[in-house]
C-alpha cells in the first residue's frame, strides 16, 4: 500500500456488496482452466494407487494373499484392513465401516485391498496378483428380503437388518382422522438416485516418514470430518495430519462424509513412505455411492372440506445399503420435515432404515425429505381434486404464521410460502391456462421447504457452530480465513460479500483462504445448507469486530470518541467536521497499536432452534427454514409415454438474496436435479452388480431436454440469518417431482406413483388404463344387452 | 507398446513429446504439457468435460489418440485467453454464472467456441444441439444458455 500522498486518488465512496449480482470470486480460475482440482495438483511425481474390490455381494473373508503382488518390482505397498486401526463413520454412534473390508464383505464392489506402484500398469498387475478367498453368504438385495424373518444379518448387532426404527407420534392422530371429511391412503415408490457430480473422486496423500506427518488433498465437502476419521482409522494424532481441500467439482452430498478411498490413499502413502495419488473411475464413483435410497412411502392424510390438514400418517422404508453412513439421519429427516411446511393437526411417523447388500446410501441434496415430500404433495393434489378445491387454495388453507413452533418442536422464524404461492400462481398463468393447454399437456404445482443448517452439528463438542478469522496487515488487504468448503455453490463469494458489506469496502480488497487445516479455523463442512446461514453469520461478526478495531484506531488518531467516527469504507471521518482518514491511514493507525490484526467471528444456533427433547429431535431442527413453491408444465406423448417438461416457474424464500444471481443459479440447479430424479435417473442392480454405473446409462438430463426455469426470489428477512438470509440450494428440489406428477395427472388424468416416470412406466400405466376402460365399456355394453 | 515422438500443435505452439502409441490426447495434454484445464469426468466419451478443438471442431480428448492428431491445430481452454484477456465465452460464462463448480466449464466453453465460430448468432435450439454432449450437474443449463447468448452479443 502506497503512502505517497501525491499518488493517492480520492477515496472511493462506501461500497455495497449485499444484494449485488456479483460473479464468483473464483470464477476467472474456472473459466480459464487455471482452477486446480485434486487431480490437477502439481505435487510432483506420485505413486499410483488402485483399489481391489469384492466380486461377491455378501460373504466371509477367509484370506487375502498379497505375497505375489508385493513381489512385483515397482510395487511399493499392498494394504488390507490390517493396515487400519479402527472403523469409521460420519455419525459417532454408527461407525461400522472399515476403509477396506474386515472379516466380511457386504456389497459387490466393496474395497478389499489396495496397491501403490510406480505406474498404472504395475499397479494393475499388482491388483491382479492378489488372491482373495471369500465364503459367499446369501445376499439380501431388497428391503423386504432383508426384513424377512430368519434373514441373515449384515451386522450382528442389528436385528431385522434395521439400522434405525423411528416411531414418532405428535398430537392426537386418531382424533384428527375422525374429524376429517376425506381420508385417503396411497403408497409411493422412488428409485435410488446418485449425485453424479462431474468431478471424479481423487485424493493425493503425502506421508513424510522422517517426521511421521501426513498431508491429504481431497475432493471432500467435509475436510474437518475427514481429518478426524484419518486420525481414527490410521491411529494417528490429529496434530500429525493436515487436510487441504482444493477446488472441488460439485458434491451434492456424495462427499459430505469421509469416504473409503480417502483413508485408503492415506494408508497407502504411509505404507509406501511417499506420495500416492488415487483417482477413481466413474464406475467406482457409482460404487462409492452414498446416494438417495430407494424408498417406499405409505401416506395417509385427513382433510377437512376446507382443505385443512387434520392428520398425517407416514410410513417410510429406505433401502439403505450395506453400511450406516448418514442413514439414521436420513430416516429421521423424512419424519421431521413432515412438519414446518404447513400447519398439520397431528402427525404419526414410522421410519425404517434397512441394511441390504448394496452400495451404501447417504446424504443427497434435499437430504431425507425429498421422497416423502413427493408422496405428501402428490396425495394432497389428488385429494384437492376429490374435494373440488384448487391446489393453491388447499395449500393456503394450511399456512403457518411465523414465529411458529411445530408439533415436533421446530422453530419457524420466517415464512415466505404465501408470497411464493402468489408468485408462481401468477407467473405460470395458473388460473387462465390450466385445463386449457390441449391434449397431453398439463400444469402441476407443489410446495417444499428445507433447513438452513442442521442446528446441532454431527460431532457435538460444545464449540461454536461456525468460526471465521479475518486478517489485516500492512498491505491493507483483508484475508478471510475460513474452513467452509466451496464446492461450486459459491461460499467463498458469499463470505466475501458479507465481509465487504460490513466494512463498506470494495470486494477487490478482500481475499479468501479456505479449507486448509494448517491455516483456517475448523468448519463442520458444506452440508445441510449450513454455510450461508452459519458461516455467513460468523463472517458478519468477524467483519464487525474488525470494523470496531479500525474505528477505535481512527478515533484515537483523530482524538475524538469512537461514536463520533463515521465509517465509509475506503475512508472515515469525524461527524460534522472535515477531519478524515483514508483506509491506508486507518490501517496504519490500527497496526500501530499492536501490529497485524487477526480477529474472530463466531456463531451458534440459539438454543430454542435446536429442537425438542425426544430421541432424534436434533434432526430437522434449524435456525431458519427456506420455503418454495413451483409450477411445472408438461407435455406427454401418449403413443410413447415420453414426458417433456416445457417450463418451470419456481419461487424460493431465501430470506434475503445476498447475491441474487448466485441464488437463482442454486435454485435452478436444485429444481433441475429434482427433474432428473423425477424423469429419468435411476441406479439399477443385477444380483447386486450395478448396471448403470456410467453417464450414458445413468441418465443425467442433457441440455437438450432441460427446460427454462423461471425463478422468483422471495425475501422474508429471517431474524437470525445474516442480513436476513436463509438457504437457497436445496429446498427447491423437493417440490419438483410432485409438481411433475401432478402436471401429468392434469395432462392425462393419470396418477403416477413411482419415480422416475420413464417412458416405459408411463406407457405401461396408459396401457393399463386403456385395458380397464375397454373392460368397463364391454361390461357396460353387456349390461345394456341384459338389462331390458 | 512402443513409444514414438509426436509432433503436436497446441494453442499455436509446436511441441514434440515422447508418448506410447496408445497415449490419449487427454493424458498428453494434462500430464506432459501441463494443460490441466482439460478435465476427465468419466470413463470415456460420456460427459464432454474433455472437449478440445481439433482444426476448429469439438473433439473428446479422452477418446482421441494423441498420435492421430499430429500436425493438426489443437486448442484447449488455456488457448482462449490471449494477452491477459479472457475470450468472449470465458468472459460471458464468468459474468453470467455459466459456471458453478467449474468442472464441466472448460469443455462447455470449448464446445460453445466451436459453435460460435461456425454460427456467430445461434438460436437457442442450435445452442442446445451444440452442447448436448456436455453434461453439467450444477446449473440446470439455464445460465449456460444465457452465457452463450451473451457471448454471441444477444442482450437479455
Amino acid at each position: 500500500m502506497t503512502h505517497d500522498r501525491s499518488l493517492r486518488r480520492p477515496p472511493a465512496p462506501a461500497t455495497h456488496s449485499i444484494g449485488q449480482r456479483t460473479p464468483l470470486v473464483d470464477g476467472i480460475e474456472k473459466v480459464t482452466g487455471r482452477a486446480k482440482y485434486t487431480a490437477d495438483l502439481p505435487l510432483g511425481r506420485t505413486l499410483v494407487g488402485l483399489i481391489g474390490r469384492s466380486m461377491v455381494a455378501h460373504g466371509l473373508i477367509r484370506s487375502i494373499n498379497t505375497a505375489r503382488a508385493r513381489a512385483i518390482p515397482g510395487v511399493l505397498a499392498v494394504i488390507t484392513s490390517e493396515d487400519f486401526s479402527a472403523p469409521y463413520g460420519v455419525i459417532p454412534i454408527a461407525q461400522n465401516e472399515w476403509p477396506l473390508a474386515r472379516d466380511k464383505v457386504r456389497y459387490r464392489g466393496e474395497p478389499l485391498f489396495a496397491v501403490a506402484a510406480v505406474d498404472e500398469a504395475t499397479a494393475r498387475a499388482a491388483l491382479a496378483a492378489v488372491a482373495v478367498d471369500i465364503d459367499a453368504l446369501a445376499p439380501l438385495f431388497t428391503s423386504a428380503d432383508a426384513r424377512a424373518e430368519g434373514a441373515p444379518l449384515l451386522h450382528e448387532n442389528k436385528p431385522g437388518n434395521l439400522e434405525r426404527t423411528v416411531e414418532q407420534d405428535f398430537g392426537d392422530v386418531q382424533a384428527g382422522f375422525d374429524a376429517a371429511d376425506l381420508v385417503l391412503k396411497r403408497s409411493y415408490e422412488c428409485a435410488e438416485v446418485a449425485h453424479g457430480q462431474m468431478e471424479l473422486n481423487a485424493t493425493v496423500a503425502q506421508w513424510e516418514p522422517e517426521r511421521e506427518r501426513l498431508t491429504v488433498h481431497s475432493v471432500t465437502q467435509v475436510p474437518y470430518y475427514l481429518h478426524l476419521m484419518l486420525a481414527q482409522t490410521l491411529g494417528l494424532d490429529s496434530a500429525q495430519i493436515r487436510v487441504v481441500k482444493p477446488f472441488v467439482g460439485g458434491g451434492f452430498g456424495h462427499r459430505v462424509e469421509p469416504l473409503n478411498f480417502e483413508m485408503v490413499t492415506a494408508a497407502l502413502a504411509r505404507a509406501a513412505g511417499g506420495t500416492v495419488k488415487l483417482e477413481l473411475s466413474r464406475e467406482e464413483v457409482f460404487l462409492t455411492h452414498r446416494g438417495r435410497p430407494s424408498t417406499v412411502s405409505r401416506i395417509r392424510i385427513g382433510l377437512k372440506r376446507s382443505g385443512e390438514i387434520t392428520a398425517l400418517d407416514a410410513e417410510v422404508v429406505q433401502r439403505g445399503g450395506a453400511y450406516a453412513g448418514y442413514g439414521l439421519v436420513t430416516i429421521l429427516y423424512a419424519g421431521a420435515l413432515l412438519h414446518a411446511l404447513y400447519r398439520v393437526g397431528a402427525v404419526r411417523y414410522r421410519g425404517y432404515r434397512v441394511y441390504t447388500n448394496l452400495p451404501p446410501c447417504g446424504a443427497m441434496r434435499g437430504h431425507g425429505a425429498v421422497n416423502v415430500r413427493f408422496a405428501v404433495e402428490s396425495l394432497l393434489d389428488e385429494m384437492a381434486q376429490q374435494l373440488g378445491i384448487d391446489p393453491f387454495a388447499l395449500r393456503r388453507a394450511n399456512l403457518i404464521e411465523a414465529p411458529y413452533r411445530t408439533l415436533n418442536d421446530l422453530q419457524v422464524n420466517s415464512y415466505g410460502l404465501p408470497q411464493c404461492l402468489d408468485a408462481v400462481e401468477q407467473a405460470s398463468g395458473w388460473h387462465t391456462r390450466r385445463g386449457k393447454l390441449g391434449p397431453g399437456r398439463g400444469l402441476g404445482m407443489a410446495c417444499s421447504h428445507y433447513v438452513s443448517g442442521s442446528a446441532k452439528p454431527v460431532h457435538w463438542s460444545g464449540e461454536p457452530h461456525a468460526v471465521v478469522n479475518l486478517r489485516l496487515d500492512f498491505d491493507g488487504a483483508i484475508t478471510i480465513l475460513t474452513g467452509a468448503s466451496d464446492i461450486g455453490q459459491g461460499s467463498n463469494t458469499l463470505l466475501t460479500q458479507v465481509v465487504a458489506e460490513v466494512l463498506l469496502l470494495p470486494m477487490a480488497r478482500i481475499r479468501v483462504i479456505a479449507t486448509d487445516s494448517a491455516l483456517t479455523p475448523k468448519d463442520n463442512g458444506s452440508y445441510s445448507s449450513r454455510v450461508s446461514f452459519m458461516v455467513g453469520n460468523a463472517a458478519l461478526r468477524a467483519a464487525q469486530a474488525l470494523r470496531e478495531h479500525l474505528v477505535e484506531a481512527a478515533a484515537t488518531q483523530l482524538k475524538v470518541s469512537a461514536d463520533r467516527i463515521e465509517w465509509a469504507g475506503e475512508s472515515c471521518g469525524v461527524a460534522g467536521s472535515d477531519q478524515r482518514l483514508d483506509f491506508a491511514q486507518c490501517v496504519q493507525a490500527a497496526l500501530a497499536v499492536d501490529g497485524p490484526l487477526t480477529v474472530k467471528g463466531s456463531w451458534s444456533t440459539p438454543l430454542e432452534t435446536q429442537g425438542g427433547k425426544f430421541r432424534g429431535a436434533a434432526v430437522g431442527s434449524s435456525a431458519g427454514f427456506s420455503y418454495a413453491a413451483q409450477v411445472v408444465e408438461v407435455e406427454v406423448d401418449e403413443d410413447t409415454g415420453t414426458v417433456r417438461v416445457q417450463q418451470v416457474w419456481v419461487a424460493h424464500d431465501c430470506g434475503r438474496a445476498l447475491n441474487p444471481m448466485a441464488v437463482e443459479g442454486q435454485v435452478q440447479g436444485a429444481v433441475w436435479m429434482g427433474m432428473g430424479q423425477a424423469l429419468q435417473e435411476e441406479t439399477r442392480y443385477h444380483e447386486g452388480l450395478p448396471v448403470c454405473c456410467n453417464l450414458i446409462d445413468y441418465r443425467i438430463p442433457t441440455i437438450a431436454e432441460s427446460p427454462p426455469i423461471h425463478v422468483t426470489l422471495v425475501e422474508s428477512m429471517d431474524p437470525l440469518g445474516p442480513f436476513g438470509a436463509k438457504e437457497g440450494s436445496e429446498g427447491g428440489l423437493h417440490g419438483f417431482p410432485p409438481a411433475l406428477i401432478n402436471a401429468i395427472a392434469d395432462a392425462l388424468g393419470l396418477r403416477m406413483d413411482t419415480l422416475p416416470v420413464t417412458p416405459d412406466r408411463v406407457f405401461d400405466a396408459l396401457q393399463v388404463r386403456r385395458r380397464e376402460r375397454r373392460l368397463l365399456a364391454q361390461r357396460a355394453a353387456r349390461q345394456e344387452v341384459t338389462t331390458p | 507398446m512402443s513409444t514414438s515422438l509426436l509432433k503436436l500443435r497446441v494453442n499455436g505452439h509446436a511441441h514434440t513429446v515422447a508418448a506410447p502409441d496408445n497415449a490419449l490426447l487427454l493424458d498428453v495434454l494434462r500430464e506432459q504439457l501441463d494443460l490441466s484445464g482439460t478435465k476427465q469426468g468419466c470413463d470415456g466419451g460420456e460427459c464432454g468435460a474433455c472437449t478440445v478443438l481439433v482444426d476448429g471442431a469439438p473433439r473428446l480428448a479422452c477418446i482421441t489418440l494423441a498420435a492421430s492428431v499430429q500436425e493438426r491445430a489443437i486448442e484447449t481452454i488455456e488457448g482462449l485467453t490471449q494477452g491477459g484477456r479472457m475470450g468472449r465465452l470465458q468472459q460471458a460464462f464468468h459474468e453470467n454464472l455459466g459456471t458453478q463448480c467449474g468442472f464441466c466449464t472448460p469443455g462447455m466453453v470449448m464446445a460453445s467456441e466451436a459453435l460460435l465460430r461456425r454460427e456467430p448468432h445461434p438460436d437457442e435450439a442450435q445452442i442446445r444441439e451444440a452442447l448436448a454432449g456436455n453434461l453439467c450437474r450444477c446449473t440446470g443449463y439455464v445460465k449456460i444458455i444465457e452465457s452463450v447468448k451473451a457471448a454471441a452479443g444477444y442482450t437479455p
